[in-house]
């Protein structure tokens, strides 16, 4: 007998799908390309490959991916995951979108996801500015941006998306920059093998709307690339200085951080996923009413209403 | 006559039946239990419409419900017959009323010749009232006095529930177990003082004191095992019989009790109803459930299903299937929560934004929430877009008795299709139905789709081509007319021409009925048909419409700026027939037959 053909190796040219309709420079193109690195090295079956997106420039991502995917509506790309990831545990359930998606009109959906903990990985392509309508201010610009909605600069306050994980309840919370390649695999990898909400915010420039905003984080533009220093636990004096990526308020400080901050793991943490406690209730339940047919549950619930 | 008695009505009972001295048979009843919601009137209610489900009675109960968050005035009516019970009563032929307010409130809702028997330990003051009569009876001290002096007031609605079975000769042994059953599970003295109370109610001489007693009939041999319950609760079940594993809703009223159900009774089914954190996530959430290759449904009333808008018309774009509950209630905004209403119908057709067919359907009574249910079920798979059920406050919360249905018959198991597919795969293919390729399903010509609310070719690629967005509309309405094609057009209860002709959808289809009994009843030649499929329409209404000289839609919502209700002005625009009139309400309460008569001689006046 002849051995099992060895299953297809997946391949970036396997995954490439339309060619982004993103601007030249822009830095999604990055993300999508260490996103397509990633899944070559986990060598995940294509067809369990799920990408999911809401509204926005990056949320333009599941086009770009040959594998089965949702463009779905501004904001909601979150519960729409979820509904994938509960329902069909097979499969890997990606989401991605930018700051104007994930943190303003999805802001809600975003907190809720992660105090579920759903098992998917989230990727945010943050640019601190509306790219698809053509440079309004998002929930990241800074205070001054000048902006078709703020043409004197914005003014109010812009939210922190990192402390905004943590508080939520991400279980995995990681940033990163789109000019380093390297650093985002890394990255995206720990996220995908991250069992529960896993999220990775992506510096990710809009060249056109906002171009230069993420220079001070890239060493090739003069900016500094400061990476967390994890703590190996050897017991050594300098592992005392090291960052503990289960420990919350160590991760609300790194947070805190003047801008362009440090970039890696956050906050990392393994509590049970939506998924398993959820699954447990399911099995609970069957447990206490047996191996029961449909006709035989429903005709149960009839018996007790006579 | 306020009974439909065969004694004592010298007009109808040729030979009136007195069994013995004092007794009067009863064909139905109308008793109204007036309280305040935390006195557990509905309780009392349940008992009787449960009791009269395993009596082979037919059994309509109607119930106010304050808005508040704990007590407030309350009414349970029952109406308990052996023949056809089509209302809950416009009058009540009794009436219980455990305070002065209940009094005051509700004297006037009973029949003349009607019983009022009242809490004299609560009412001082009793009106002389023509024609009724008033037994008072310290409920309240009986009862503390029977379950013993730490128990204050409580059971006193067992109580009353013993003095109905006393008064109309009910089953005392039945009744006696299906408080066993119900309230054993509360614990032994819940159960015992329940039992105290029940009986000392049992024992106490009403008869006595009105001078009369009733044996209320039951109904006829065979049919004794009905299943009784409430419209949310037949929903809910008809979706778990046409295959629905999972969903994802937020709470509102009157559709959580929905959500509760399902909540615990999927896992059982090896499915999954997630409580989400809005209803946008809701939608969303059960269309990722869909989009996975699940029957799912999300659900809500109508300030919930105005937030679910964009998602549904998603749904219809990339023609994903999804049940979507709506248990209407008064508008606009929070409204009158917990009243009734059909103000939802135009909403649930032409909700969203752009055009986005979609398809509704509404239950006439109880059991027919079962079987809508299932059908929406169905629908949703085979054209693959949303079903909205528009079903109503009134529904949701009334209990009625019918028959089990035919499980083997009607059950659906839910199926994922997960087979490969070809390399001529087209989800939306111009001459045939959508297929959907689920994530996890192996592509073989290797090229993987993306679902999408762009507008998009056969093959679901985005296109901004004018003659596409054209030809896409077109399928997608298309679909739901070929749809309209298999309707047939609704039966006509009555005269099948004459005078008037009544049109009525969702849950008015009761009261309409016992309308068209009365009027012909008169001698008026009228008929009505119920319209259960609402978006689409069936063909050939005008051949109906024309058979009649007047042509009345009966609905509970608002006659707008042009004078017709929601369903007339649908009516209107599709048959361009002057003669479509209508009549409306928007008091929060369901219709009272004698109320649309009026209304119906006045709009054709």
């Amino acid at each position: 007998m002849s051995a099992p053909a060895e299953p297809k190796k997946l391949t970036k040219k396997d995954l490439t799908a339309d060619h982004p309709t993103w601007c030249p420079g822009c830095g999604d193109f990055a993300v999508l390309a260490a996103f397509f690195k990633v899944l070559e090295k986990l060598q995940i079956p294509h067809e369990k490959i799920c990408t999911i997106a809401g509204i926005g420039c990056s949320s333009r991502f599941p086009y770009f991916v040959n594998g089965h995917g949702v463009h779905f509506i501004h904001g909601r790309a979150l519960p729409l995951a979820t509904g994938v990831s509960l329902s069909r545990p097979d499969l890997h359930v990606f989401a991605f979108g930018g700051d104007g998606d994930g943190y303003s009109i999805g802001g809600n959906h975003l907190d809720h996801a992660a105090r579920k903990n759903v098992n998917l990985t989230y990727v945010v392509m943050d640019n601190f500015v509306y790219g698809l309508t053509k440079k309004q201010t998002s929930p990241t610009s800074p205070k001054g941006f000048k902006s078709k909605t703020d043409p004197t600069g914005a003014i109010d306050q812009p939210i922190n998306p990192m402390k905004k994980l943590v508080y939520g309840g991400a279980s995995f919370v990681a940033r990163t920059h789109a000019a380093q390649v390297k650093h985002m695999m890394q990255v995206f990898e720990r996220a995908i093998l991250h069992p529960g909400f896993s999220v990775v915010e992506v510096l990710s420039e809009c060249v056109v709307f906002y171009p230069g905003i993420f220079d001070d984080g890239n060493p090739r533009k003069g900016g500094e690339f400061e990476l967390i220093e994890e703590k190996v636990w050897d017991d050594s004096e300098e592992d005392k200085a090291r960052h503990d990526v289960t420990d919350e308020n160590a991760a609300y400080q790194l947070a805190t951080l003047q801008y362009p901050g440090k970039f890696g793991v956050f906050y990392e943490t393994d509590r049970p996923t939506k998924n398993q406690l959820e699954q447990q209730w399911i099995d609970a339940t069957q447990e206490k009413v047996g191996d029961k047919s449909t006709q035989d549950l429903l005709s149960d619930r009839f018996a007790a209403m006579k | 006559m306020s009974l439909s008695a065969t004694s004592g009505d010298p007009e109808t009972s040729e030979s009136p039946s007195t069994p013995s001295e004092g007794v009067t048979e009863l064909q139905d009843a109308v008793i109204r239990f007036a309280g305040n919601s935390q006195d557990g009137i509905q309780t009392i209610g349940g008992f009787l419409a449960r009791l009269a489900g395993r009596s082979a009675r037919e059994v309509m109960t109607y119930m106010t419900i304050p808005s508040t968050i704990s007590g407030g005035p309350s009414i349970f009516q029952v109406h308990l017959g052996s023949g056809e019970v089509l209302s809950a009563g416009d009058e009540s032929d009794f009436l219980v009323a455990f305070y002065q307010h209940s009094y005051d409130n509700h004297i006037d809702s009973l029949k003349e010749g009607g019983i009022c028997i009242y809490d004299s330990d609560h009412v001082e003051e009793v009106r002389g009232g023509e024609g009724i009569v008033h037994v008072g009876i310290p409920i309240t001290s009986t009862t503390v006095e029977a379950i013993g002096g730490s128990a204050r007031d409580r059971g006193k609605n067992i109580f009353v529930l013993g003095l109905i079975t006393q008064l109309f000769k009910l089953n005392k042994d039945k009744l006696s177990s299906l408080i066993e059953k119900q309230l054993g599970r509360k614990g032994e003295g819940v159960l015992r003082n329940a039992m105290l109370a029940f009986d000392s109610g049992f024992a106490y001489p009403i008869g006595d004191l009105l001078g009369q007693e009733f044996d209320l009939k039951e109904g006829a041999a065979g049919t004794e095992d009905k299943v009784t319950t409430d419209g949310n609760t037949a929903l809910t079940l008809g979706l778990l019989a046409g295959g629905v594993r999972y969903g994802s809703g937020y709470p509102i009223t009157p559709w959580s009790t929905i959500m509760e159900q399902l909540r615990s009774e999927l896992p059982k089914y090896g499915g999954l109803f997630v409580q989400a954190e809005d209803e946008l996530a809701a939608v969303s959430m059960a269309l990722g459930f869909a989009y996975s290759g699940h029957l799912s449904v999300t659900g809500s009333s109508g300030p919930g299903l105005s937030l679910k808008m964009e998602a549904l018309s998603y749904a219809t774009m990339a023609e994903l299937p999804i049940v979507v509950v709506n248990v209407q209630r008064g508008g606009p905004s929070t409204g009158l929560p917990t009243s009734v209403e059909q103000s939802d119908l135009m909403q649930a057709i032409y909700g969203s934004h752009g055009d986005s067919p979609r398809i509704v359907i509404g239950p006439k009574n109880v059991e027919d929430c079962f079987y809508v249910a299932v059908e929406a079920c169905k629908l949703a798979k085979e054209y693959s877009c949303p079903v909205i059920i528009l079903t109503d406050q009134a529904l949701a919360t009334r209990i009625e008795a019918f028959a089990q249905p035919d499980l083997a018959e009607v059950v659906t198991e839910p199926e994922l299709d997960q087979e490969n597919r070809g390399e001529d795969f087209k989800p939306y293919p111009l001459d045939g139905l959508t297929r959907h390729a689920p994530p996890g399903t192996v592509m073989d010509a290797g090229k993987y789709p993306v679902v999408t609310g762009l507008e998009h070719d056969e093959w679901g690629h985005p296109s901004g081509s004018p003659e596409i967005h054209a030809k896409m509309n077109a399928r997608r309405r298309d679909k739901l007319k070929t749809f309209a094609d298999s309707l047939p057009l609704p039966d006509i209860y009555g005269d099948e021409e004459g005078e008037i002709l009544l049109v009525g959808w969702g849950s008015t289809w009761g009261p309409i009925r016992e309308s068209i009994n009365r009027m012909r009843d008169q001698g008026r030649k009228v008929g009505t048909f119920h319209i259960r499929h609402l978006n689409p329409l069936p063909n050939g209404l005008e051949t109906i419409f024309e058979r009649y000289d007047h042509v009345v839609v009966v609905e509970m919502n608002d006659e707008g700026l042009y004078g017709n209700g929601q369903l007339a002005t649908l009516l209107r625009a599709r048959y361009c027939d002057p003669k479509i009139v209508s009549v409306c309400k928007t008091d929060g309460l369901t219709y009272r037959v004698k109320e649309i008569i009026e209304r119906v001689d006045a709009a054709v006046s």
